[in-house]
Protein backbone atom coordinates (compact mmCIF):
# COMPACT_ATOMS: atom_id res chain seq x y z
CA UNK A 1 0.00 0.00 0.00
CA UNK A 2 1.91 2.71 -1.48
CA UNK A 3 0.81 6.78 -1.79
CA UNK A 4 1.51 8.30 -4.76
CA UNK A 5 0.02 11.49 -4.64
CA UNK A 6 -0.19 14.07 -2.14
CA UNK A 7 -3.38 14.96 0.04
CA UNK A 8 -6.05 16.80 -2.21
CA UNK A 9 -8.49 19.10 -0.39
CA UNK A 10 -11.80 19.92 -1.99
CA UNK A 11 -13.47 22.52 0.18
CA UNK A 12 -16.87 23.54 -1.37
CA UNK A 13 -17.45 26.23 0.58
CA UNK A 14 -17.94 28.04 -2.83
CA UNK A 15 -21.64 26.76 -2.29
CA UNK A 16 -23.87 28.15 0.30
CA UNK A 17 -25.31 24.57 0.73
CA UNK A 18 -21.69 23.20 1.35
CA UNK A 19 -22.18 20.42 3.58
CA UNK A 20 -18.71 18.35 3.39
CA UNK A 21 -15.01 18.47 2.98
CA UNK A 22 -13.54 15.80 1.26
CA UNK A 23 -10.13 15.10 1.93
CA UNK A 24 -8.58 12.28 -0.66
CA UNK A 25 -5.16 10.33 0.19
CA UNK A 26 -3.52 8.30 -2.40
CA UNK A 27 -3.76 7.92 -5.97
CA UNK A 28 -3.88 4.55 -8.04
CA UNK A 29 -1.43 3.34 -9.98
CA UNK A 30 -2.40 4.29 -13.41
CA UNK A 31 -3.53 7.45 -13.59
CA UNK A 32 -5.53 8.50 -17.12
CA UNK A 33 -4.35 11.84 -17.77
CA UNK A 34 -7.95 14.08 -18.58
CA UNK A 35 -8.16 17.37 -19.08
CA UNK A 36 -11.98 19.13 -17.80
CA UNK A 37 -13.12 22.23 -19.72
CA UNK A 38 -15.39 24.37 -18.15
CA UNK A 39 -18.84 23.80 -19.64
CA UNK A 40 -19.95 26.79 -21.65
CA UNK A 41 -22.65 28.89 -20.04
CA UNK A 42 -22.37 27.37 -16.47
CA UNK A 43 -21.27 30.00 -14.67
CA UNK A 44 -25.17 31.53 -15.23
CA UNK A 45 -26.51 28.43 -13.31
CA UNK A 46 -27.17 28.34 -9.67
CA UNK A 47 -25.26 26.02 -7.40
CA UNK A 48 -21.97 24.39 -8.08
CA UNK A 49 -20.86 24.33 -11.32
CA UNK A 50 -21.64 21.21 -13.50
CA UNK A 51 -17.93 20.79 -14.83
CA UNK A 52 -16.60 20.68 -10.92
CA UNK A 53 -19.11 18.03 -9.87
CA UNK A 54 -17.55 16.08 -12.05
CA UNK A 55 -14.26 16.59 -11.50
CA UNK A 56 -14.82 15.75 -8.34
CA UNK A 57 -16.50 12.73 -8.53
CA UNK A 58 -13.82 11.62 -11.21
CA UNK A 59 -10.83 12.49 -9.06
CA UNK A 60 -12.39 10.90 -5.60
CA UNK A 61 -11.32 7.53 -7.48
CA UNK A 62 -7.45 8.32 -7.75
CA UNK A 63 -7.71 6.93 -11.79
CA UNK A 64 -7.47 10.11 -13.14
CA UNK A 65 -4.68 12.99 -13.18
CA UNK A 66 -6.86 16.48 -14.00
CA UNK A 67 -4.58 17.81 -16.22
CA UNK A 68 -4.96 22.17 -16.01
CA UNK A 69 -6.36 22.95 -19.72
CA UNK A 70 -4.30 26.51 -19.23
CA UNK A 71 -6.76 29.27 -20.92
CA UNK A 72 -8.19 26.96 -24.27
CA UNK A 73 -11.82 26.57 -23.67
CA UNK A 74 -13.48 24.57 -26.71
CA UNK A 75 -16.79 23.42 -26.22
CA UNK A 76 -17.56 21.70 -29.62
CA UNK A 77 -15.53 18.84 -31.29
CA UNK A 78 -14.51 20.83 -33.88
CA UNK A 79 -13.03 23.60 -31.60
CA UNK A 80 -10.36 21.27 -30.26
CA UNK A 81 -6.92 21.49 -31.78
CA UNK A 82 -5.53 18.42 -31.37
CA UNK A 83 -2.50 19.36 -31.12
CA UNK A 84 -2.36 21.91 -28.37
CA UNK A 85 -3.07 19.07 -25.67
CA UNK A 86 0.03 16.82 -25.58
CA UNK A 87 0.13 14.05 -23.02
CA UNK A 88 -3.65 14.33 -22.12
CA UNK A 89 -5.37 11.02 -23.30
CA UNK A 90 -8.94 12.32 -22.79
CA UNK A 91 -10.83 15.54 -22.65
CA UNK A 92 -14.17 16.36 -21.66
CA UNK A 93 -16.14 19.49 -23.01
CA UNK A 94 -19.55 20.48 -22.92
CA UNK A 95 -22.24 23.49 -22.71
CA UNK A 96 -25.22 24.37 -20.38
CA UNK A 97 -28.13 26.66 -21.42
CA UNK A 98 -31.46 27.36 -19.43
CA UNK A 99 -34.60 26.40 -21.47
CA UNK A 100 -37.91 27.93 -20.70
CA UNK A 101 -40.09 26.56 -17.73
CA UNK A 102 -36.77 26.05 -15.59
CA UNK A 103 -35.28 23.30 -17.06
CA UNK A 104 -31.50 23.24 -18.48
CA UNK A 105 -29.70 21.26 -21.19
CA UNK A 106 -26.82 19.99 -20.84
CA UNK A 107 -24.28 19.03 -23.53
CA UNK A 108 -20.84 17.11 -23.26
CA UNK A 109 -18.77 15.09 -25.03
CA UNK A 110 -15.67 12.81 -24.07
CA UNK A 111 -12.58 13.05 -26.75
CA UNK A 112 -10.50 10.43 -27.23
CA UNK A 113 -7.41 12.76 -28.19
CA UNK A 114 -5.21 9.60 -28.39
CA UNK A 115 -6.97 8.56 -31.60
CA UNK A 116 -8.77 11.85 -32.27
CA UNK A 117 -11.77 11.18 -31.59
CA UNK A 118 -15.10 11.14 -29.88
CA UNK A 119 -15.72 8.40 -27.45
CA UNK A 120 -19.26 9.22 -26.03
CA UNK A 121 -21.81 12.12 -25.68
CA UNK A 122 -24.77 13.28 -23.87
CA UNK A 123 -27.81 15.40 -24.31
CA UNK A 124 -29.88 16.18 -21.48
CA UNK A 125 -32.72 18.58 -20.19
CA UNK A 126 -34.02 18.24 -16.83
CA UNK A 127 -35.02 20.34 -13.92
CA UNK A 128 -32.55 22.82 -13.27
CA UNK A 129 -32.01 21.40 -9.44
CA UNK A 130 -31.16 18.42 -11.22
CA UNK A 131 -27.93 19.78 -12.45
CA UNK A 132 -25.44 17.76 -9.44
CA UNK A 133 -27.39 14.58 -11.10
CA UNK A 134 -26.68 15.35 -14.57
CA UNK A 135 -22.78 15.99 -13.30
CA UNK A 136 -23.10 12.36 -11.67
CA UNK A 137 -24.56 10.87 -14.93
CA UNK A 138 -21.55 12.91 -17.35
CA UNK A 139 -19.12 11.09 -14.72
CA UNK A 140 -20.68 8.07 -14.73
CA UNK A 141 -20.31 7.64 -18.42
CA UNK A 142 -16.43 9.00 -18.41
CA UNK A 143 -15.83 6.55 -15.88
CA UNK A 144 -17.16 3.67 -17.97
CA UNK A 145 -15.73 4.75 -20.95
CA UNK A 146 -12.46 4.91 -19.93
CA UNK A 147 -11.76 1.70 -17.15
CA UNK A 148 -14.33 -0.14 -18.33
CA UNK A 149 -16.30 -0.41 -14.85
CA UNK A 150 -19.44 1.06 -14.39
CA UNK A 151 -19.21 3.82 -12.19
CA UNK A 152 -21.48 4.75 -9.04
CA UNK A 153 -22.04 8.21 -9.07
CA UNK A 154 -25.57 8.29 -9.98
CA UNK A 155 -25.71 6.16 -6.24
CA UNK A 156 -26.85 6.91 -3.38
CA UNK A 157 -25.57 5.83 0.17
CA UNK A 158 -27.54 5.99 3.59
CA UNK A 159 -26.27 6.70 6.80
CA UNK A 160 -26.88 7.41 10.46
CA UNK A 161 -26.64 10.93 11.37
CA UNK A 162 -26.15 11.44 15.39
CA UNK A 163 -26.39 14.76 17.40
CA UNK A 164 -26.65 14.65 20.74
CA UNK A 165 -29.74 13.11 21.36
CA UNK A 166 -31.11 13.20 17.93
CA UNK A 167 -30.26 10.56 15.32
CA UNK A 168 -31.47 10.83 11.80
CA UNK A 169 -31.91 8.26 9.11
CA UNK A 170 -30.11 10.25 5.60
CA UNK A 171 -30.19 9.24 2.21
CA UNK A 172 -27.45 11.01 0.31
CA UNK A 173 -25.39 11.00 -3.73
CA UNK A 174 -22.24 9.18 -3.42
CA UNK A 175 -20.34 11.86 -2.85
CA UNK A 176 -22.29 12.81 0.69
CA UNK A 177 -24.56 16.03 -1.49
CA UNK A 178 -28.24 16.16 -1.42
CA UNK A 179 -29.14 15.29 2.34
CA UNK A 180 -32.99 13.78 2.63
CA UNK A 181 -33.64 12.95 6.00
CA UNK A 182 -35.72 9.83 5.65
CA UNK A 183 -36.46 9.54 9.70
CA UNK A 184 -35.79 11.70 12.73
CA UNK A 185 -36.13 10.42 16.67
CA UNK A 186 -34.82 10.99 19.73
CA UNK A 187 -33.66 7.22 19.88
CA UNK A 188 -31.02 5.53 18.67
CA UNK A 189 -31.21 3.97 14.37
CA UNK A 190 -29.37 1.63 13.11
CA UNK A 191 -28.08 -1.00 10.65
CA UNK A 192 -29.71 0.52 7.28
CA UNK A 193 -29.92 -2.19 4.70
CA UNK A 194 -31.09 -1.02 0.62
CA UNK A 195 -33.54 -3.32 -0.81
CA UNK A 196 -31.88 -4.36 -4.05
CA UNK A 197 -33.81 -1.84 -6.30
CA UNK A 198 -32.83 0.59 -4.36
CA UNK A 199 -36.52 1.63 -2.90
CA UNK A 200 -36.85 0.92 0.20
CA UNK A 201 -34.28 0.78 3.39
CA UNK A 202 -34.66 -1.37 6.60
CA UNK A 203 -33.10 -0.06 10.08
CA UNK A 204 -33.52 -1.06 13.38
CA UNK A 205 -34.63 1.90 15.61
CA UNK A 206 -35.15 2.23 19.30
CA UNK A 207 -38.70 4.54 19.14
CA UNK A 208 -40.39 1.43 20.61
CA UNK A 209 -38.06 1.29 24.11
CA UNK A 210 -36.34 -1.66 22.62
CA UNK A 211 -34.92 -2.35 19.22
CA UNK A 212 -37.13 -3.72 16.40
CA UNK A 213 -36.86 -3.84 12.39
CA UNK A 214 -38.87 -1.09 10.07
CA UNK A 215 -38.62 -0.94 6.47
CA UNK A 216 -39.44 2.57 4.65
CA UNK A 217 -40.01 3.28 1.42
CA UNK A 218 -37.96 6.18 0.23
CA UNK A 219 -40.68 7.34 -2.75
CA UNK A 220 -43.76 7.72 0.18
CA UNK A 221 -41.97 7.35 3.43
CA UNK A 222 -44.36 4.48 4.40
CA UNK A 223 -42.97 2.35 7.50
CA UNK A 224 -43.66 -1.01 7.94
CA UNK A 225 -42.51 -2.70 11.60
CA UNK A 226 -40.81 -6.06 10.38
CA UNK A 227 -39.91 -7.24 13.80
CA UNK A 228 -40.88 -6.39 16.99
CA UNK A 229 -40.41 -9.36 19.31
CA UNK A 230 -39.42 -8.89 23.38
CA UNK A 231 -35.79 -8.13 23.57
CA UNK A 232 -33.78 -7.26 20.25
CA UNK A 233 -34.51 -7.67 16.98
CA UNK A 234 -31.76 -6.09 15.00
CA UNK A 235 -29.56 -6.32 11.59
CA UNK A 236 -31.97 -6.68 8.90
CA UNK A 237 -30.44 -7.41 5.33
CA UNK A 238 -32.30 -8.13 2.12
CA UNK A 239 -31.73 -11.24 -0.24
CA UNK A 240 -30.91 -10.63 -3.36
CA UNK A 241 -34.71 -10.66 -4.81
CA UNK A 242 -35.66 -8.51 -2.40
CA UNK A 243 -38.22 -10.86 -1.10
CA UNK A 244 -36.93 -11.77 1.96
CA UNK A 245 -34.86 -10.76 4.58
CA UNK A 246 -32.67 -12.12 7.14
CA UNK A 247 -32.22 -10.83 10.68
CA UNK A 248 -31.16 -11.28 14.46
CA UNK A 249 -33.95 -11.80 17.32
CA UNK A 250 -33.67 -12.43 20.68
CA UNK A 251 -37.55 -13.94 20.89
CA UNK A 252 -35.68 -17.66 22.03
CA UNK A 253 -33.04 -16.13 23.83
CA UNK A 254 -29.63 -15.52 22.56
CA UNK A 255 -29.31 -13.13 19.34
CA UNK A 256 -29.77 -16.13 16.28
CA UNK A 257 -30.06 -15.46 12.35
CA UNK A 258 -33.70 -15.65 11.06
CA UNK A 259 -35.29 -15.62 7.85
CA UNK A 260 -38.49 -13.60 7.44
CA UNK A 261 -40.60 -12.34 3.66
CA UNK A 262 -40.08 -8.58 3.41
CA UNK A 263 -43.98 -8.12 5.04
CA UNK A 264 -42.78 -9.99 8.08
CA UNK A 265 -44.24 -13.05 7.59
CA UNK A 266 -42.94 -16.61 7.28
CA UNK A 267 -40.35 -16.39 10.01
CA UNK A 268 -37.85 -19.19 10.23
CA UNK A 269 -34.88 -19.62 12.48
CA UNK A 270 -31.40 -20.54 10.88
CA UNK A 271 -28.81 -20.77 13.62
CA UNK A 272 -29.17 -22.72 16.90
CA UNK A 273 -26.23 -21.64 18.80
CA UNK A 274 -25.82 -20.85 22.33
CA UNK A 275 -23.78 -17.77 21.63
CA UNK A 276 -23.74 -14.64 19.66
CA UNK A 277 -25.12 -14.88 15.81
CA UNK A 278 -25.16 -11.45 14.34
CA UNK A 279 -24.32 -8.94 11.37
CA UNK A 280 -26.15 -11.47 8.81
CA UNK A 281 -25.36 -10.57 5.08
CA UNK A 282 -26.52 -12.53 2.00
CA UNK A 283 -23.91 -13.48 -0.41
CA UNK A 284 -24.84 -12.05 -4.18
CA UNK A 285 -26.01 -15.55 -5.33
CA UNK A 286 -28.70 -15.81 -2.24
CA UNK A 287 -27.63 -19.07 -1.07
CA UNK A 288 -25.22 -18.25 2.00
CA UNK A 289 -24.73 -15.86 4.75
CA UNK A 290 -21.80 -14.30 5.99
CA UNK A 291 -22.42 -13.45 9.64
CA UNK A 292 -20.34 -12.45 12.87
CA UNK A 293 -20.07 -14.76 15.69
CA UNK A 294 -18.45 -15.61 19.01
CA UNK A 295 -19.29 -19.34 19.03
CA UNK A 296 -15.53 -19.91 18.64
CA UNK A 297 -14.61 -18.08 21.87
CA UNK A 298 -13.99 -14.35 19.84
CA UNK A 299 -16.50 -12.26 17.48
CA UNK A 300 -14.87 -14.11 14.07
CA UNK A 301 -16.65 -14.37 10.92
CA UNK A 302 -18.86 -17.37 9.79
CA UNK A 303 -20.64 -18.08 6.80
CA UNK A 304 -23.91 -20.18 7.10
CA UNK A 305 -26.38 -21.89 4.23
CA UNK A 306 -29.36 -20.07 3.93
CA UNK A 307 -31.64 -22.70 4.64
CA UNK A 308 -29.57 -23.45 7.73
CA UNK A 309 -27.16 -26.12 8.47
CA UNK A 310 -23.34 -25.78 9.94
CA UNK A 311 -21.43 -22.71 9.70
CA UNK A 312 -17.67 -22.66 8.16
CA UNK A 313 -15.16 -19.86 9.92
CA UNK A 314 -13.85 -17.53 7.60
CA UNK A 315 -11.74 -15.09 9.64
CA UNK A 316 -8.02 -15.95 12.18
CA UNK A 317 -6.44 -13.21 12.12
CA UNK A 318 -6.96 -10.48 14.79
CA UNK A 319 -8.46 -10.58 18.07
CA UNK A 320 -12.69 -10.06 16.66
CA UNK A 321 -14.06 -9.27 13.20
CA UNK A 322 -17.29 -8.06 12.68
CA UNK A 323 -19.64 -6.80 9.96
CA UNK A 324 -19.03 -8.44 6.97
CA UNK A 325 -20.07 -7.60 3.65
CA UNK A 326 -19.50 -9.84 -0.19
CA UNK A 327 -18.51 -7.89 -2.79
CA UNK A 328 -20.80 -7.63 -5.60
CA UNK A 329 -19.15 -10.68 -7.78
CA UNK A 330 -19.27 -12.37 -4.64
CA UNK A 331 -15.51 -13.32 -4.74
CA UNK A 332 -14.34 -10.58 -1.28
CA UNK A 333 -15.73 -9.90 1.72
CA UNK A 334 -15.11 -6.71 3.69
CA UNK A 335 -15.16 -6.25 7.59
CA UNK A 336 -14.22 -4.53 10.04
CA UNK A 337 -10.72 -6.13 11.55
CA UNK A 338 -9.98 -5.64 15.31
CA UNK A 339 -6.64 -5.92 16.70
CA UNK A 340 -4.34 -4.33 19.91
CA UNK A 341 -7.86 -2.13 20.45
CA UNK A 342 -7.07 -0.49 16.55
CA UNK A 343 -10.27 -1.48 14.09
CA UNK A 344 -9.08 -1.66 10.82
CA UNK A 345 -11.34 -2.16 7.45
CA UNK A 346 -9.88 -5.41 5.56
CA UNK A 347 -10.80 -7.16 2.59
CA UNK A 348 -10.46 -11.40 2.34
CA UNK A 349 -10.32 -13.67 -0.72
CA UNK A 350 -13.20 -16.30 -0.41
CA UNK A 351 -11.13 -18.91 -2.49
CA UNK A 352 -7.39 -18.36 -1.17
CA UNK A 353 -8.38 -17.16 2.38
CA UNK A 354 -5.78 -14.29 1.85
CA UNK A 355 -6.56 -11.04 3.71
CA UNK A 356 -5.24 -7.58 3.00
CA UNK A 357 -6.18 -4.62 5.17
CA UNK A 358 -6.84 -1.65 3.31
CA UNK A 359 -6.86 1.42 5.83
CA UNK A 360 -4.51 3.04 8.52
CA UNK A 361 -6.61 2.06 11.58
CA UNK A 362 -8.72 3.99 14.06
CA UNK A 363 -12.18 3.97 15.09
CA UNK A 364 -13.09 1.72 11.37
CA UNK A 365 -16.77 0.09 11.17
CA UNK A 366 -18.93 -1.31 9.32
CA UNK A 367 -17.88 -1.05 5.59
CA UNK A 368 -19.99 -1.99 2.32
CA UNK A 369 -18.94 -2.16 -1.42
CA UNK A 370 -19.69 0.50 -3.74
CA UNK A 371 -21.73 -1.75 -6.50
CA UNK A 372 -19.17 -1.48 -9.13
CA UNK A 373 -17.10 -3.08 -6.11
CA UNK A 374 -14.13 -0.48 -6.96
CA UNK A 375 -14.48 1.64 -4.03
CA UNK A 376 -15.71 0.72 -0.01
CA UNK A 377 -17.67 2.91 2.20
CA UNK A 378 -17.07 2.84 5.79
CA UNK A 379 -17.31 5.20 9.35
CA UNK A 380 -15.00 6.45 10.96
CA UNK A 381 -13.65 9.43 13.04
CA UNK A 382 -11.55 12.32 12.79
CA UNK A 383 -10.95 14.98 15.60
CA UNK A 384 -13.70 13.33 17.87
CA UNK A 385 -16.51 13.35 15.57
CA UNK A 386 -17.51 10.43 13.57
CA UNK A 387 -17.35 10.45 9.52
CA UNK A 388 -17.74 8.78 6.22
CA UNK A 389 -14.61 7.58 4.74
CA UNK A 390 -14.04 5.29 1.27
CA UNK A 391 -11.22 3.70 0.22
CA UNK A 392 -10.45 2.11 -3.45
CA UNK A 393 -10.63 -1.69 -3.19
CA UNK A 394 -6.86 -2.24 -3.61
CA UNK A 395 -6.04 -0.01 -0.56
CA UNK A 396 -4.53 2.93 -2.83
CA UNK A 397 -6.69 5.45 -2.42
CA UNK A 398 -8.53 7.14 0.44
CA UNK A 399 -11.06 9.46 1.03
CA UNK A 400 -12.92 11.32 3.95
CA UNK A 401 -16.10 13.11 4.19
CA UNK A 402 -16.22 15.85 7.12
CA UNK A 403 -19.93 16.98 7.53
CA UNK A 404 -20.78 20.17 9.31
CA UNK A 405 -23.06 18.76 11.61
CA UNK A 406 -23.13 15.74 13.95
CA UNK A 407 -21.29 12.05 13.90
CA UNK A 408 -21.83 9.85 10.81
CA UNK A 409 -22.63 6.00 11.99
CA UNK A 410 -23.43 3.47 10.28
CA UNK A 411 -23.04 3.88 6.74
CA UNK A 412 -24.23 1.54 3.52
CA UNK A 413 -23.84 2.10 0.19
CA UNK A 414 -26.91 1.33 -2.09
CA UNK A 415 -27.71 -0.41 -5.47
CA UNK A 416 -27.29 0.50 -9.25
CA UNK A 417 -30.66 2.45 -9.91
CA UNK A 418 -32.29 1.51 -12.99
CA UNK A 419 -32.31 3.96 -15.28
CA UNK B 1 -16.36 -20.42 28.28
CA UNK B 2 -19.49 -18.80 28.90
CA UNK B 3 -20.77 -21.82 30.00
CA UNK B 4 -18.27 -22.80 32.46
CA UNK B 5 -18.66 -19.18 33.87
CA UNK B 6 -22.70 -19.66 34.18
CA UNK B 7 -22.29 -22.84 36.24
CA UNK B 8 -19.78 -21.38 38.40
CA UNK B 9 -22.82 -18.71 39.01
CA UNK B 10 -25.22 -20.76 40.49
CA UNK B 11 -22.45 -22.64 42.75
CA UNK B 12 -21.98 -19.23 43.84
CA UNK B 13 -26.14 -18.42 44.73
CA UNK B 14 -26.15 -21.63 46.79
CA UNK B 15 -23.05 -21.17 48.69
CA UNK B 16 -22.81 -17.11 49.34
CA UNK B 17 -26.18 -15.26 48.88
CA UNK B 18 -26.29 -14.08 52.28
CA UNK B 19 -22.75 -12.26 51.75
CA UNK B 20 -22.57 -8.87 52.31
CA UNK B 21 -20.84 -7.02 49.33
CA UNK B 22 -17.34 -5.34 49.54
CA UNK B 23 -17.60 -2.42 48.04
CA UNK B 24 -13.71 -0.86 48.33
CA UNK B 25 -11.92 -4.25 45.93
CA UNK B 26 -14.21 -3.81 42.70
CA UNK B 27 -11.22 -2.75 40.96
CA UNK B 28 -10.16 -6.36 40.34
CA UNK B 29 -13.34 -8.14 40.67
CA UNK B 30 -11.36 -11.62 39.40
CA UNK B 31 -9.64 -11.05 42.67
CA UNK B 32 -12.21 -9.30 44.79
CA UNK B 33 -14.11 -10.72 47.69
CA UNK B 34 -12.91 -13.40 49.71
CA UNK B 35 -15.91 -16.09 49.37
CA UNK B 36 -15.35 -18.96 48.42
CA UNK B 37 -17.17 -18.66 45.31
CA UNK B 38 -14.67 -15.49 43.85
CA UNK B 39 -11.97 -17.21 44.03
CA UNK B 40 -13.69 -19.85 41.21
CA UNK B 41 -14.41 -16.96 39.66
CA UNK B 42 -10.78 -15.77 39.74
CA UNK B 43 -10.00 -18.95 38.28
CA UNK B 44 -12.11 -18.73 35.17
CA UNK B 45 -10.46 -18.10 31.76
CA UNK B 46 -12.83 -14.77 31.06
CA UNK B 47 -10.28 -11.89 30.26
CA UNK B 48 -11.03 -9.37 32.97
CA UNK B 49 -10.17 -5.68 33.32
CA UNK B 50 -10.85 -3.18 35.51
CA UNK B 51 -14.61 -2.80 36.59
CA UNK B 52 -15.67 0.78 38.11
CA UNK B 53 -15.90 0.99 41.90
CA UNK B 54 -20.03 0.57 42.96
CA UNK B 55 -21.38 3.76 44.65
CA UNK B 56 -24.55 2.00 45.83
CA UNK B 57 -24.16 1.90 49.57
CA UNK B 58 -27.14 -0.19 51.13
CA UNK B 59 -26.98 -3.32 48.35
CA UNK B 60 -26.46 -5.59 51.07
CA UNK B 61 -29.80 -4.42 52.77
CA UNK B 62 -32.20 -7.16 53.56
CA UNK B 63 -35.01 -7.53 51.18
CA UNK B 64 -37.97 -5.56 52.02
CA UNK B 65 -40.57 -3.47 50.95
CA UNK B 66 -38.05 -0.81 50.24
CA UNK B 67 -36.78 -1.40 46.74
CA UNK B 68 -32.67 -2.05 46.67
CA UNK B 69 -30.70 1.14 45.78
CA UNK B 70 -27.76 -0.46 43.99
CA UNK B 71 -29.14 -0.41 40.23
CA UNK B 72 -25.70 -1.64 38.07
CA UNK B 73 -23.95 -4.51 37.33
CA UNK B 74 -21.05 -4.01 35.89
CA UNK B 75 -19.31 -6.54 33.26
CA UNK B 76 -15.35 -7.29 31.99
CA UNK B 77 -14.70 -6.27 28.46
CA UNK B 78 -16.69 -8.72 25.93
CA UNK B 79 -17.88 -10.68 29.11
CA UNK B 80 -22.04 -11.48 29.91
CA UNK B 81 -21.55 -13.36 32.86
CA UNK B 82 -22.47 -11.68 36.04
CA UNK B 83 -19.01 -11.44 37.94
CA UNK B 84 -18.64 -12.11 41.59
CA UNK B 85 -18.46 -8.56 42.83
CA UNK B 86 -22.00 -7.75 42.19
CA UNK B 87 -24.11 -11.47 42.61
CA UNK B 88 -25.26 -9.54 45.81
CA UNK B 89 -26.74 -6.91 44.50
CA UNK B 90 -28.67 -9.08 41.76
CA UNK B 91 -29.45 -11.50 44.67
CA UNK B 92 -30.80 -8.44 46.75
CA UNK B 93 -32.97 -7.16 43.98
CA UNK B 94 -34.33 -10.64 43.24
CA UNK B 95 -35.55 -11.18 46.76
CA UNK B 96 -36.92 -8.08 46.81
CA UNK B 97 -39.16 -8.95 43.90
CA UNK B 98 -39.86 -12.50 45.05
CA UNK B 99 -41.52 -10.56 48.53
CA UNK B 100 -43.01 -7.68 45.79
CA UNK B 101 -45.30 -9.80 43.40
CA UNK B 102 -46.78 -6.88 41.86
CA UNK B 103 -43.49 -5.18 41.73
CA UNK B 104 -41.47 -5.12 37.83
CA UNK B 105 -38.13 -4.25 36.56
CA UNK B 106 -36.74 -3.69 33.26
CA UNK B 107 -32.81 -5.05 33.17
CA UNK B 108 -31.12 -2.85 30.90
CA UNK B 109 -28.33 -4.22 29.07
CA UNK B 110 -25.36 -2.14 28.14
CA UNK B 111 -22.05 -2.74 26.18
CA UNK B 112 -18.86 -0.12 25.46
CA UNK B 113 -18.19 0.88 21.96
CA UNK B 114 -15.13 -1.89 21.31
CA UNK B 115 -17.20 -3.77 18.62
CA UNK B 116 -19.71 -3.69 16.20
CA UNK B 117 -23.08 -1.90 16.85
CA UNK B 118 -24.57 -4.80 16.51
CA UNK B 119 -22.44 -7.13 18.22
CA UNK B 120 -22.72 -5.00 21.08
CA UNK B 121 -26.40 -4.96 20.88
CA UNK B 122 -26.33 -8.92 21.58
CA UNK B 123 -24.03 -8.30 23.93
CA UNK B 124 -25.69 -6.01 26.37
CA UNK B 125 -29.07 -8.37 25.53
CA UNK B 126 -27.05 -11.33 26.90
CA UNK B 127 -25.60 -9.06 29.87
CA UNK B 128 -29.88 -8.45 30.84
CA UNK B 129 -30.34 -11.82 30.30
CA UNK B 130 -27.89 -13.41 32.18
CA UNK B 131 -28.80 -10.73 35.14
CA UNK B 132 -32.48 -11.66 34.52
CA UNK B 133 -31.44 -15.67 35.09
CA UNK B 134 -30.69 -14.44 37.96
CA UNK B 135 -33.00 -12.77 39.39
CA UNK B 136 -35.15 -15.44 38.82
CA UNK B 137 -32.96 -17.96 40.76
CA UNK B 138 -33.30 -15.54 43.52
CA UNK B 139 -37.05 -15.86 43.44
CA UNK B 140 -38.27 -13.25 40.97
CA UNK B 141 -41.20 -14.31 38.73
CA UNK B 142 -40.01 -14.00 34.90
CA UNK B 143 -43.06 -12.41 34.23
CA UNK B 144 -41.94 -9.42 36.96
CA UNK B 145 -38.64 -9.14 34.04
CA UNK B 146 -38.21 -6.94 31.20
CA UNK B 147 -34.90 -7.38 29.57
CA UNK B 148 -33.48 -4.96 26.97
CA UNK B 149 -30.19 -4.18 25.08
CA UNK B 150 -29.12 -0.77 24.25
CA UNK B 151 -25.43 -2.22 23.01
CA UNK B 152 -23.25 0.76 22.32
CA UNK B 153 -26.16 3.61 21.97
CA UNK B 154 -26.52 4.83 25.49
CA UNK B 155 -23.08 5.00 26.69
CA UNK B 156 -22.79 6.75 30.31
CA UNK B 157 -19.14 8.55 29.28
CA UNK B 158 -18.04 8.82 25.78
CA UNK B 159 -14.41 8.82 25.46
CA UNK B 160 -12.28 6.05 23.87
CA UNK B 161 -10.83 4.71 27.28
CA UNK B 162 -10.96 1.77 30.02
CA UNK B 163 -12.12 4.44 32.15
CA UNK B 164 -15.08 5.06 30.16
CA UNK B 165 -15.51 1.87 28.96
CA UNK B 166 -15.64 0.32 32.24
CA UNK B 167 -19.05 2.34 32.78
CA UNK B 168 -20.41 1.71 29.63
CA UNK B 169 -20.38 -2.42 30.01
CA UNK B 170 -23.17 -2.25 32.57
CA UNK B 171 -26.88 -3.87 32.55
CA UNK B 172 -29.06 -1.23 35.13
CA UNK B 173 -31.76 -3.00 36.65
CA UNK B 174 -34.58 -0.19 36.98
CA UNK B 175 -38.36 -0.31 38.51
CA UNK B 176 -41.04 -0.36 36.14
Amino acid sequence: MRFLGAVVLLCFACSARAELIIEITGAGEHQIPLSLVHFAGEEKMVGQPISGVVTNDLLRTGLFKMIDPAGKAPHEPVDVKYDEWPGVDALVIGNVRSLDGGRVEVRFRLMDMVRRTELVGLSVTAKSEQLRAIGHRVADLIFEKLTGSAGVFSTRIAYVNRESKKYRLVVADSDGYGEQTLLALNEPILSPAWSPDGSQIAYVSFERGHASVFAQSLATRQRTLLADFPGSNSAPTWSPDGKQLAMVLTRDGNSQLYLVRNDGSDLRRITFSETIDTEPSFLPDGKSLLFTSDRGGSAQVYRVPVEGGSAERLTFEGANNFSPRPSPDGKYFVYSHFVDGVFYIAVQDFENRQMQVLTGGGWEKKPSFAPNGKLVLFATESQGRGILATVSSDGRVKQKMVAQRGDIREPIWGPFLKQ
Amino acid sequence: MKKIILSIILVNLLAACASEKTKDAVNEPAAAPATAAAQTAASTPASVESAPVSTGANAGASADATAPAERSIYFPFDVDAVQAADRATVQTHGEYLAKNKSAKVRVEGNADERGSSEYNLALGQRRANNVKKLLILAGAKSSQIETVSFGEEKPRCADHNEACWSQNRRADIIAK
